[in-house]
């Protein structure tokens, strides 16, 4: 238990703030995740074929390839490509990006393409009366989206992102190999350092089940509201 | 773009990409049995036996990958009796660590499709065998278990390609697989995009293969 006091003596705060990383890293990505679901989403439901295209390419190649993999390409070219655009601007120096946006940006990229698949799939589990009892009211695109589409797509999509989530909370565990320090990578150092490395991963499995447990449990009371009514 | 490097890492990747097929395999048919016992165990009326399954797949669910793996090669190796058995034969090696965790963690997924396979089988098809005096035994070895892995093939594939990705998490343990050859490809070429477009191809054609081989099954398998 010595292991665990707060201070100088134990590990206590250390792990405490990389909980608090990983709830940051996790929160951040899934919020990029659904920048990028805004703009892949309508690009899978567009009639152009062409458009089409670049949303399934998106999905499929994310959600196909080993999320290592994405972080790697992320991490080993992310400051390569932003000197690259630096450079045609007159800009030599070295850059280094922060390890918090290349790996928020990364676990981002593959939480986004999950949220395309559910928003599109919950976009097209709505109605079709829907869609035509607003235009027949004469709304302009953006408020029938705005109104009608996108409140009862967000209720219809909250189990299925629940489950996005969970894995990208999950997923937040790779960016240790960047040498970010969240949970894992705090537990990798501690076990180093305390040759404990048993009772620092189990520590670290059991901050996890807390955070899915307890999201779980806010997630629940968040679908108990919306779905009231139905 | 470098297309000598793609040329040249194409076919090392290539060979890694058979110890991914390796531990994908091995970690499933393991899994498969792990996760058949386990939704056996949820559906038995004991509160207790009911409760350990459940907190086993609650666990391995809700735990990422690679603490599983860390815990199963950094941890079980610290355990000083672990050391003086059998078993450490097979702890030491990343290999048999990586399979354990992967097994364990796709058993735990594959108990939950299997389980919620058994819920949807219509009451009806277990009483008309009963109603033939077939014995429970064998309506739940003939008619139960056939008809839910039937009902579990899509999200079993989908299980399959999880798990395939998750394979890559055993380059974290010094194993050279796809992803563990090209993270030293790139690190040693500083070429990430390159090295990125051939793994990812590789792994994107296996994705493609489980995906047309479940297609296949569910197909031939379908309820006429």
């Amino acid at each position: 238990m010595e292991l665990l006091a707060f201070g100088k003596t134990g590990w206590g705060d250390e792990l405490f703030y990389a909980t608090l990383m990983t709830i940051a890293v996790s929160v951040t990505a899934m919020f990029i995740g659904f920048f990028f679901a805004l703009i892949f989403t309508p690009l899978k439901l567009s009639k152009y074929k062409s458009l089409n295209l670049i949303g399934n390419v998106y999905t499929t190649v994310i959600r196909g390839v080993p999320e290592l993999l994405v972080i790697y390409l992320l991490f080993f070219g992310g400051s390569g490509a932003i000197m690259y655009v630096a450079s045609i601007f007159g800009y030599f120096e070295y850059i280094e990006i922060n390890a918090f946006i290349t790996g928020s940006m990364a676990i981002g990229i593959i939480s986004g393409a999950y949220s395309t698949e559910v928003f599109r799939g919950a976009i097209q589990s709505i109605d079709k009366g829907q869609f035509e009892a607003a235009k027949v009211l004469g709304l302009s695109k953006f408020v029938q989206f705005y109104k009608i589409i996108l409140p009862q797509m967000l209720r219809l999509s909250i189990p299925n992102l629940s489950n996005v989530w969970q894995i990208t909370l999950k997923d937040t565990s790779l960016i240790s190999v960047t040498g970010l320090i969240e949970i894992m990578r705090q537990s990798y150092i501690a076990a180093g350092s305390t040759r404990d490395p048993l009772f620092f991963y189990s520590f670290a499995a059991v901050l996890y089940l807390l955070l899915t447990y307890l999201s779980m449990k806010l997630i629940n009371r968040l679908e108990a509201k919306y779905s009231r009514g139905y | 773009m470098d297309f000598d490097l793609m040329f040249t890492s194409f076919p090392k990747l290539l060979s890694a990409s058979v110890i991914t097929l390796k531990l994908l395999s091995v970690s499933l048919i393991l899994g498969m049995f792990l996760g058949l016992f386990f939704a056996i165990l949820r559906m038995n009326k004991n509160i207790f036996i009911n409760k350990f399954a459940y907190g086993y797949s609650y666990v391995f669910r809700g735990t990422p990958l690679l603490v599983q793996i860390f815990i199963i090669y950094f941890g079980l190796g610290q355990i000083e009796y672990l050391r003086s058995t059998f078993l450490w034969v097979i702890l030491k090696e990343p290999y048999w660590c990586a399979i354990i965790a992967f097994a364990l963690n796709t058993g735990a997924y594959t108990s939950e499709i299997l389980r919620s396979a058994f819920q949807t089988i219509k009451p009806g098809i277990i009483e008309a065998g009963k109603s033939l005096g077939i014995s429970n035994k064998i309506i739940f070895y003939k008619i139960q278990i056939p008809i839910a892995i039937r009902q579990s093939l899509p999200a079993y594939g989908n299980e399959i390609i999880l798990m395939m990705k998750g394979t890559s998490l055993a380059s974290t343990v010094t194993l050279m697989d796809l992803t563990g050859v090209a993270k030293y490809i790139i690190s040693t070429t500083f070429k990430p995009i390159e090295v990125f477009i051939v793994a990812g191809g590789i792994y994107l054609f296996m994705t493609f293969l489980i995906h047309n081989l479940i297609k296949y099954l569910e197909k031939k398998y379908s309820f006429q």
